[in-house]
Formats: structure tokens, C-alpha cells, sequence
């Protein structure tokens, strides 16, 4: 067997507890410390992403949530708006109604008002036209009706005295 | 096992003894190709950097011998090596050099612990990807929770990609207890593929003892982090008739050892292959010793060598994806997660929804 194919004892001691002893060293000051660092970075770059995904669906809720306030707030302002339209219009129409009803009232009284002096001022009529009844019948009477002509004439004469009045 | 091993080494390493001999015969005295990669690809007890006319740039590792009933015996690789000069191999304190091979002189056991060139090129490695990756975990420290920069923000991806898709996809969701393991064999196996691809460097990824350690630790955190499931599907195999079994067992645990030395082999034979090809178009110049094979020589060797760039990476990539997928099959839990089936997304067991 040729000597590059026969493995010498030395060489197998040697590496053996050379390459043991790198081991150790290095699992202990290099990969240890190295594969931690990997993990820890990993682990952070993770987390900042996994926070970033997490902001932002907050953010989607905060927004949504504000389209939706925003949404009620118009909503409730349409609901105002109409129902300030519709008191409004109850209003008008109340105080419509009340002016009606009170203007209707007034004419009415002023109906019976006009009434009671029309039939007042009848009243009076009649009691003048009875007293001048009386007073032209009177004095027709008095004077005895003896000349047609003078009675005419008298008659005349009173008519002007009422027209006079 | 041991026995095993050397069966199938003898058949993958008859290739080369077919090709080994034509070579040595041919250049008899001259340059000799298959003996320069061999050196080149081999280890040795020095670190020879570059030749130049006035001399050889060399640095003498130390020897560390252990003979039983001598005890202990380090020196310097300068008392017993010849170096690049041609001579009766050198004596020191009853040890001796035969083909890079420390032997006693007398013909007793000897233990050779010597830090060789690819011991020294395996601290180097070692000490580089701890100054590294310490960097890089500073940078972790610095730079806490913002972008990485720097050495930090080269090596992060290749880390995330080894935990995403490789640790994570084929483990599941006990991946992480895997993960140091991973991460080291995996830089390990590259730096060391790039590191042996520099000139003057030593050959340590493509050396077969190196990635026998690196099988075997696959195989023990394997066994170790095996269930239930998993020795079910060796002992009783799903779906195979009971006359079967015995046959199926053998295979299957036959299948167990096979895994991580198909490891063992991929790598170092990737590695050796690939410096070989590179050598073997360098050596080219010095085979026909003219100026006209230069532009294939060049064009060729530099070809491979950016194929070797992709390989070494290639090769540690495989390496941890096989690794991870071979822990993934002992620590299921379900073992219907053969038909794809079993599982959730995130890698939790689904129950309710599946009986």
C-alpha cells in the first residue's frame, strides 16, 4: 500500500485533538455567541415586522373606524336636518292654523260686533221713524187737516225737517 | 473495521499501483514525475518551502518518538533529515528516516507523534480559523442587532446557509445541538482545501488519516444521537419480507460504515486527485524540458487549479451536507419521512392529521 494510502498514527493523534479542541473553542467563542447574535437579529427583524403588519392593521381599523364615525356623524346630521325640517313645518303649519283660527274668530265677533249695531241702529230707525210717525202724525193732526194743499205743503215741510236730520 | 478498511483501500489503490512502476522505470536517474507528486502530496518531517540554485529553503520540524521502555524522545528533524540531498539516511538517538517513515534503528516499535508538516499545516489552520471566527463573533458583539460588517458580513451568509440549508432542512428541528460540529467540519474542510491548494503548502485535507478523523467523529455523533427509528430501520426494515431480514440486516449494518468512509475516501481522494492533476501538468515542463509545452502546461494548470478553487469548496460543502444528512436519519422521528410524508412545514411531527 502506497504511504499517502496508510492513515499514520501521529497524524490521526494530532488531528484528532486538534480538530477536538478547535471544536470546543470555537462552539464556545465563536458559534455560540455568532448563532445567538443570528437568532436575537432575526428574532428582532421579525418582531419589527410582525409590529409593522400589526400598526398597520390598526391604522385600516383607525380609519375605518373613522369613516364609520364620520358616516354616523353624516347621518345623524341628515336625521336633524329632517326632522328640524319637519318641526319646522309643524310649526308653520300650527301657527297657520292658530292665525287662521284666531282671524276666524275675530271676524266672527266682528260679524256679531256688526250685528248687534246693525240691529242696534234698526232698532233705533224704527224708534225714530215710530217717534217721527207720531210727531208728523200729530202734527198733521193738529192742524185738521183742512186745506189738502196746506196739508201737502206741511207734509213737505217735514219731510225736509227729517232730511235735515 | 480496521480489517474492512484496508480490504477496500486495496481496491481503490489499484489504480495506482498499475500506473506507479511505468513511471519509475522510465526516468530512471532524471526527473521522476510520479515520485515528485508523490513527495509533494505525501507528508514529511520537514517543511520544505522552495529550491532556488543556491540551496533549499527548509524549516525543521521538531520529532516527538515514543518507544515503548525508552520512553519520550523529541528532537529537531534536523539531526536525522537528509533534506533534498541524496545520501545514507542520518542517525539520531537510535532513530532513522526510511521514506519519510521514522523507524528505530535497531528495529523496535516506534510511535511517531512528530509535529510533520501536515501537523504543522492542521495548527496553522487551527489558530487561522480561531483568530477568524473570534473576529467574526466580536463583530456580533460590536455591530449588536444592525448589519454585520467586515469579516462578519463575509462569513454570515455561508453561516446562514449551512444553518438553513443544510443543518436545518435535513435535521429538523434538532438541528441546533448540531450546529458547532457542522459549522467547524465544514470551514475546517475548506480553509484546509484552499490552504493546501497554495504553493509550498502542505496537502493536509487530502491526507486520509485527516479524513478518517473527520468520518469517524461523523460516525460516533451519528450513533450517538441515534433512536429508536433508526435502529428499526436497520434491524427491521420497513416494507422488506421476514425471509429477507437477515440478508437486509448485514446491508444495513454493513450500511452504517460505509456511509462515513464514503466520506473519508470522497475527500481525500478529491483533494489528492486534484493535486495530482495539477503536479502531473507542472511536471510536464521538466518531462519534455522545452518552451513549447508551456502555454498547454499554463492553460491546463491553471484550469484545474480554479476548478480546485470550486472543488474545495464543493468538497466541504458535501461533506457537512452528507454529515448533516446522515445525523438527520438518526435523529428522525417519524420514519415515514422517507416518503416525504410526516412532517409539517416548520419540522414538527403531524399526528393528528396524518392517522
Amino acid at each position: 500500500m502506497p504511504a499517502f494510502l496508510s492513515p499514520e498514527l501521529g497524524l490521526i493523534f494530532w488531528q484528532l485533538v486538534i480538530f477536538l479542541l478547535v471544536l470546543f473553542l470555537l462552539a464556545k467563542f465563536a458559534w455560540k455567541p455568532i448563532l445567538l447574535a443570528l437568532k436575537e437579529r432575526e428574532d428582532s427583524i421579525e418582531g419589527a415586522l410582525r409590529m409593522a403588519d400589526q400598526a398597520k392593521l390598526e391604522m385600516q381599523q383607525l380609519k375605518a373606524g373613522n369613516e364609520k364615525l364620520l358616516a354616523e356623524a353624516r347621518q345623524e346630521r341628515d336625521r336633524m336636518m329632517q326632522e328640524a325640517t319637519v318641526m319646522a313645518n309643524q310649526h308653520r303649519e300650527a301657527e297657520k292654523a292658530r292665525a287662521t283660527a284666531e282671524a276666524n274668530t275675530i271676524i266672527q265677533q266682528a260679524r256679531e260686533a256688526i250685528q248687534t249695531e246693525k240691529n242696534a241702529a234698526l232698532a233705533e230707525v224704527k224708534n225714530t221713524a215710530a217717534k217721527l210717525s207720531l210727531d208728523i202724525a200729530e202734527r198733521i193732526l193738529r192742524r185738521e187737516l183742512t186745506d189738502p194743499a196746506a196739508q201737502t205743503q206741511l207734509v213737505d215741510s217735514y219731510l225736509k225737517d227729517v232730511k235735515l236730520n | 473495521m480496521k480489517r474492512l478498511l484496508s480490504i477496500l483501500l486495496c481496491f481503490v489503490s489499484l489504480s495506482v499501483f498499475a500506473n506507479e512502476p511505468a513511471g519509475e522505470g522510465a526516468k530512471a536517474e532524471g526527473f521522476n514525475p510520479g515520485e515528485m507528486i508523490l513527495h509533494h502530496i505525501g507528508d514529511s518531517h520537514e517543511w520544505h518551502w522552495l529550491a532556488t540554485d543556491n540551496g533549499n529553503f527548509t524549516t525543521y520540524l521538531p520529532i516527538i518518538a515514543y518507544r515503548p521502555g525508552k520512553g519520550l524522545s523529541v528532537f529537531s528533524s534536523k539531526h536525522i533529515s537528509n533534506g533534498e540531498a541524496e545520501g545514507p539516511a542520518k542517525e539520531y538517538d537510535g532513530l532513522k528516516l526510511e521514506h519519510e517513515h521514522l523507524v528505530s534503528t535497531d528495529g523496535s516499535k516506534v510511535y511517531d507523534f512528530s509535529i510533520t508538516k501536515n501537523i504543522a499545516a492542521l495548527i496553522g489552520s487551527a489558530v487561522l480559523m480561531l483568530v477568524i471566527f473570534t473576529a467574526v463573533a466580536s463583530g456580533y458583539k460590536k455591530n449588536h442587532g444592525r448589519a454585520p460588517k467586515g469579516v462578519q458580513s463575509f462569513f454570515e451568509p455561508i453561516i446562514v446557509f449551512i444553518r438553513d440549508e443544510v443543518a436545518k432542512k435535513n435535521i429538523g428541528p434538532k438541528y441546533e445541538r448540531y450546529m458547532p460540529y457542522l459549522l467547524t467540519v465544514f470551514f475546517f474542510i475548506w480553509f484546509n482545501n484552499l490552504l493546501g491548494l497554495t504553493p509550498g503548502a502542505a496537502n493536509l485535507s487530502g491526507n486520509i488519516a485527516v479524513t478518517m478523523v473527520l468520518a469517524v467523529l461523523t460516525l460516533i455523533i451519528t450513533l450517538a444521537s441515534s433512536n429508536k427509528y433508526y435502529w428499526a430501520h436497520i434491524f427491521a426494515t420497513p416494507g422488506v419480507p421476514k425471509p429477507l431480514l437477515p440478508i437486509m440486516i448485514i446491508v444495513e449494518v454493513i450500511g452504517i460504515f460505509t456511509k462515513p468512509f464514503s466520506l473519508m475516501i470522497r475527500l481525500f481522494a478529491n483533494i489528492t486527485a486534484g493535486h495530482i492533476v495539477v503536479l502531473s501538468f507542472i511536471s510536464l515542463v521538466f518531462i519534455f524540458k522545452s518552451w513549447a509545452v508551456a502555454p498547454v502546461t499554463l492553460a491546463f494548470g491553471l484550469f484545474i487549479n480554479v476548478l480546485e478553487l470550486l472543488v474545495a469548496l464543493l468538497q466541504a460543502f458535501i461533506f457537512t451536507l452528507l454529515t448533516a444528512m446522515y445525523i438527520g436519519g438518526a435523529v428522525e422521528e417519524h420514519h415515514d419521512a422517507d416518503l416525504q410524508i410526516g412532517y409539517n412545514e416548520d419540522g414538527s411531527p403531524m399526528h393528528a392529521a396524518h392517522h
